[in-house]
């Protein structure tokens, strides 16, 4: 079988239409799980037993298990219980709690990080809670964890085409539909992969370069 | 109770996802060992494809690649089981993250071993056997833990190329008799057990091989 560049050119303009799903849904899910994050993070860095080993107990739990399985319980479950969200929205959720059990662990990291004498530095300058958190803490906290937070970015990227399996229709969900409706699956797939990678490489060097500038500021400022 | 009844139906399932898990964990090894060394070659050549296969995997989807290795290669004349087609997806997508993983143990080696090995006349071949893998080694075991247990969520990719693993099996319950919170309920935790287990199995593995080794910095 050979690639037919006449077909492949003929459903290209579709697939770029449906990569802007894939974007809403990799941008949606993003802001969610850099949210959900920050509420876990927050629960676990409380110093309240309870709340800790609750959000503990979230992210394991999470991690554990498969995002196709925790989409399909969306989808299937929640409709039950009289939470009506269409397919795209709740992959977006499901996206966005997935990967919000990591970002809470990369903020932790992050916050954890900063050296004990910043902190005690604050008290001893008689800094207030917000200044401390705002002009000490943060600043060294979130550089380091940037290019974390991308790689996961691009990550959920990635992931983005399990939402085919909850009926939406971003890239691959496209493809699917275009592949039976002409038994062609050469070129649709061939040009979903391509666009993956057209756009995740790039990324992921952006994120490298951003690594290796921030690591070098690190050492440059030690 | 209705919830415990589904479980004996689960239950191969969760057998046939733990094969394809270790199935495609040795493929993903072997390949993994195998790039992560040709990209430290000494020829531009052949690390520029061990690259080229390292970018293309980490850049595209899992499931794109799972699929593309069902539906196309097939069409190519290349044809392969479903079970063939999806562990072989599953191993080379992760065997290019495994590959770093082992690129970055070589390359943290110290290098005075490399450089005793070359005063001792050993090979480079008899280097990386004898003295720099069992070394990396170590350092390879937790990224390959964590990876490993995202390779068996993963192998829930592999029910939508008609594999019948535990994913597929409580699709079938449900389409059959229904129950979707039950069965969806029963699935994530039986993959979260395994996950558990092979999380705690990786960490005593660890465990044996820092066994009597004095790493990290001297104090």
């Amino acid at each position: 079988m050979t690639f037919n560049y006449a077909y492949a050119l003929q459903i290209l303009p579709q697939l770029l239409q449906a990569t802007l799903v894939t974007f809403e849904a990799t941008i949606g899910g993003m802001f969610l799980a850099l949210l959900g994050g920050l509420i876990l993070a927050v629960m676990r860095l409380s110093g309240i037993r309870l709340l800790g080993s609750f959000a503990q107990g979230i992210i394991e739990f999470v991690r554990g298990t498969p995002l196709l399985i925790q989409l399909y319980f969306l989808f299937y479950v929640l409709p039950l219980y009289g939470v009506r969200l269409n397919a795209l929205f709740t992959g977006i959720v499901g996206l966005g709690l997935h990967y919000s059990t990591y970002t809470a662990e990369v903020y932790r990291a992050g916050i954890e990080g900063v050296p004990r004498g910043q902190w005690e530095a604050a008290l001893a300058l008689n800094f207030t809670r917000r200044h401390t958190w705002t002009r000490i803490v943060l600043p060294q906290a979130v550089p380091p964890i940037l290019p974390v937070l991308g790689n996961y970015l691009i990550g959920m990227f990635k992931d983005t085409p399990l939402l085919a399996t909850i009926t939406v229709l971003e890239l691959l969900g496209t493809a699917q539909a275009d592949a039976a409706m002409t038994y062609r699956y050469f070129e649709p797939y061939t040009l979903v992969g391509l666009i993956f990678l057209a756009l995740s490489y790039p990324s992921a060097l952006l994120v490298r370069r951003l690594e290796t500038r921030i690591a070098a500021q690190r050492r440059h400022a030690q | 109770m209705t919830f415990l009844t589904f479980l004996p139906k689960l239950h191969g399932g969760a057998v046939i996802t733990l094969k394809l898990t270790a199935l495609s964990a040795l493929v993903a090894l072997g390949v993994s060992l195998g790039v992560g060394i040709l990209r430290l070659s000494r020829w531009r050549a052949v690390r520029g494809l061990a690259l080229l296969y390292v970018e293309i995997f980490r850049g595209t989807s899992a499931l794109v690649q799972v699929f593309y290795f069902f539906f196309v290669l097939p069409l190519l004349g290349i044809r392969l089981s479903p079970l063939t087609a999806g562990v072989l997806a599953l191993g080379l997508n992760f065997g290019s993250y495994g590959s770093e993983v082992v690129r970055a143990a070589i390359l943290n080696v110290p290098r005075g071993q490399r450089e005793a090995a070359i005063a001792l006349n050993l090979s480079r071949a008899a280097t990386l056997r004898r003295i720099i893998l069992p070394q990396a080694f170590v350092a390879m075991l937790p990224p390959f833990g964590n990876l490993l247990i995202d390779l068996l969520k993963s192998t829930s990719l592999l029910s939508l190329i008609t594999l019948s693993d535990l994913t597929f099996a409580g699709k079938v319950i449900v389409q059959g008799q229904g129950h979707v919170t039950e069965v969806y309920v029963l699935v994530l935790l039986l993959y979260f057990v395994m996950a558990l287990l092979l999380g705690r199995l990786m960490r005593e593995a660890e465990r044996r091989v820092t066994r009597g080794l004095h790493l990290g910095p001297a104090r």
